[in-house]
């Protein structure tokens, strides 16, 4: 099972790489969101994935035998609520930025670093360029 | 003697119960500023307490929920952990007191001091945590403070900022998360003692070193290092004074940190590998830097470039790999936390006294505020490397150990990066302060000079800030000897082991 999954986590990098690389913000949060899960199914394979019992010590054992490696599940639980938060936070960025920058080229967003004219006349400061 | 237990706790209990009280108390403004403060000033009296329990050179560790270390998280304090953790309750109560006098208004609304809280705690807890895991928790806990610090006011310039900030910190996050999954698919462990004890062993080596260069990038990115830093320069300049501040104290240092962490921890083995590529990141981020802040004319700007060539002198440490210059990078951690975050605080004060960041509006300051200038001056000198400052004990620091191990291109553009420093605040001298005021400039002067309470909050921190630059440039022999036992004690894995582990199983390795 585990070279399937490793070449499945291959995939989803190159897709969120390939969406993480677009201009539209919009792609780039779903490149975020698939580069999260990815990370996630990185752990999951590392904890191997060889067996499918539930990690419970069965009564009157004090060690875990056979079963599942309950760590890896552990992590991606925190792991998927954190990026769950993460991605949350950067939709309402992204969209606020979208609502007040009237755009969604991550080209275009200039505001915070304007191009320098190297010619006569002085840098618009940020300040000036807030709208009333 | 307080126990380990409660020594390691109350540095990150205290930005917790921040959080939480100034969550609490969300719509009265007095209360929050009241609660921040206080829990600043534990989290440094805290800081003091755990500073003076490993001075003498003892790793404290303790485990939470009594599950034994390797299997539990723990939180260990070595002396660097220590130092990092002091520096940030002085940058937490002086850019605190800052940041209350109303410089933030109208942006600080209901959640500035509870994201600042938020921000201390993530970083108090990186700067503590013995778990690689639990590492990037509190990353992830920095981060989502300093997202919502950074969009706080939310202008048109931040919301921009805001996008390539948290989507370039994003990935690299994820980054580290991957390489935190690889990391325990091949030990099957996340305790970085534990780690320290089991790398060394395994077979394919070659893996390792892959991981080591994943960890080099996502913490490079973290710490803005040539060429991963454009997120900094894309953003910093966007906030207000004291959240700059605050970001360019401690965020990329913490950055700095898990990389001088893990490369003395984990993956020192194999240094002629690494210490190569991280001499010439190195040189490729102070040159950069410093190249880049020389074209600029805001002074938020200049100083966050400034920020990037800076971090370069603090890759000396793992670029040479000797015990002088691990502790010469620390002690320019430390020195750098303090003058760095005092030139955001002036620039705030230039800012408010002149009316704006942009150098070729300012002017004059030098006749209306004298004393400003000689404040500017000191951070400003001792960023560029001028004895007696802190910055020159420390840039000596880490050119002598790399001429010492034959890094000469390293030492060489230290030296010229400083010169180009030395450049930069001089820019910001001879426009901000000699050169006469453009026209127009004396309102906002004379308003500052009215507001006594304003001027007392502002400067306090400032004069403190800068008189501790001065007592580590004049009386600099305990502090360069306190940080090369810290970098000695970085390089002698054992003790760390030791703490969390307990000898007991190091000898067991040793004797299989």
């Amino acid at each position: 099972m585990e070279p399937v999954f490793a070449i499945v986590f291959g995939v989803m990098v190159a897709v969120a790489a390939y969406l993480l690389m677009s201009r539209n913000v919009l792609r780039i949060v779903l490149g975020l969101l698939v580069l999260g899960n990815a990370a996630n199914l990185s752990i999951f394979i590392a904890g191997r994935l060889d067996s499918r019992v539930p990690p419970l010590v069965p009564e009157g054992e004090t060690v875990l035998m056979g079963g599942a490696n309950p760590l890896p599940q552990a992590l991606i639980l925190t792991a998927i609520v954190i990026s769950f938060a993460l991605v949350a936070f950067t939709v309402v960025l992204f969209q606020s930025a979208h609502r007040r920058l009237a755009t969604l080229d991550a080209d275009a967003m200039r505001e915070a670093e304007p191009e320098l004219q190297t010619t006569a006349g002085p840098m618009k400061s940020r300040r000036a360029e807030e709208p009333a | 003697m307080m126990s380990p237990h409660i020594l390691l706790t109350l540095p990150i209990l205290f930005p917790i119960l921040g959080v939480a009280f100034c969550a609490l108390f969300w719509s009265n403004k007095a209360v929050q500023r009241f609660i921040s403060l206080i829990a600043s000033f534990g989290l440094l009296g805290s800081a003091l307490a755990l500073t003076a329990a490993v001075y003498d050179g003892t790793v404290l560790a303790t485990s939470f929920g009594d599950w034994d270390a390797p299997f539990g998280i723990v939180f260990v304090a070595d002396m660097f952990a220590a130092a990092m953790v002091l520096i940030t309750g002085i940058m937490a109560v002086a850019i605190g007191i800052y940041g209350l006098n109303g410089n933030i208004e109208p942006k600080e609304n209901a959640f500035y001091h509870l994201l600042y809280q938020g921000l201390l705690l993530g970083v108090t807890g990186a700067f503590l945590t013995g778990d690689i895991f639990n590492l990037y928790v509190w990353f992830e806990i920095m981060l989502i403070s300093s997202f919502g610090l950074l969009a706080l006011g939310g202008t048109r310039a931040q919301l921009d900022a805001g996008v390539k900030y948290v989507t370039l910190n994003l990935i690299a996050t994820t980054f580290f998360l991957i390489t935190v999954g690889f990391l325990y698919g091949i030990t099957g462990t996340l305790n970085m003692a534990d780690l320290a004890r089991v790398l060394p062993t395994l077979e394919n080596q070659g893996l390792v070193t892959t991981l080591a260069v994943m960890f080099l990038m996502a913490f490079g990115s973290k710490a803005a290092v040539f060429p991963l830093f454009y997120w900094l320069p894309a953003a910093y300049h966007t906030a207000s004074a004291p959240i700059v501040a605050i970001f360019a104290a401690l965020l990329t240092k913490v950055g700095v940190y898990a990389i001088i962490r893990t490369f003395t921890l984990l993956f020192d083995g194999d240094a002629g590998y690494t210490g190569p590529i991280v001499a010439a990141i190195a040189i490729f981020t102070m040159v950069t830097g410093v190249l880049g802040a020389a074209a600029h004319f805001d002074i938020r700007r200049i100083l966050s470039f400034h920020i990037i060539s800076q971090i370069g002198y603090m890759l000396f440490g793992i670029a040479v790999a000797t015990p002088l210059a691990v502790g010469g990078s620390i002690l320019y951690v430390i020195h750098h936390i303090i003058v760095k975050a005092n030139l955001f605080l002036i620039a705030g004060v230039i800012d408010r006294a002149g009316g704006s960041f942009d150098l070729k509006k300012l002017g004059g300051l030098y006749a209306s505020l004298p004393m400003l200038g000689v404040l500017f001056l000191i951070p400003a000198l001792s960023l560029a490397g001028l004895p007696p400052l802190s910055g020159f004990w420390s840039k000596f620091t880490v050119i002598k150990a790399s001429l010492d191990a034959g890094h000469i291109v390293l030492a060489a553009s230290g030296l010229l990066v400083g010169l180009l420093t030395l450049y930069s605040m001089l820019k910001i001298w001879n426009e901000a302060f000699w050169k006469a005021a453009p026209a127009g400039g004396t309102e906002s002067v004379c308003d500052w000079q009215a507001d006594r309470k304003t001027k007392l909050l502002m400067l306090t921190p400032i004069v403190s800030l800068a008189a501790i630059t001065l007592a580590i440039g004049l009386f600099a022999e305990p502090f360069v000897d306190f940080s090369m036992r810290a970098g000695a004690q970085l390089l002698d894995k054992s003790a760390y082991i030791d703490a969390v582990i307990g000898p007991s199983h190091l000898a067991a390795e040793a004797n299989p």
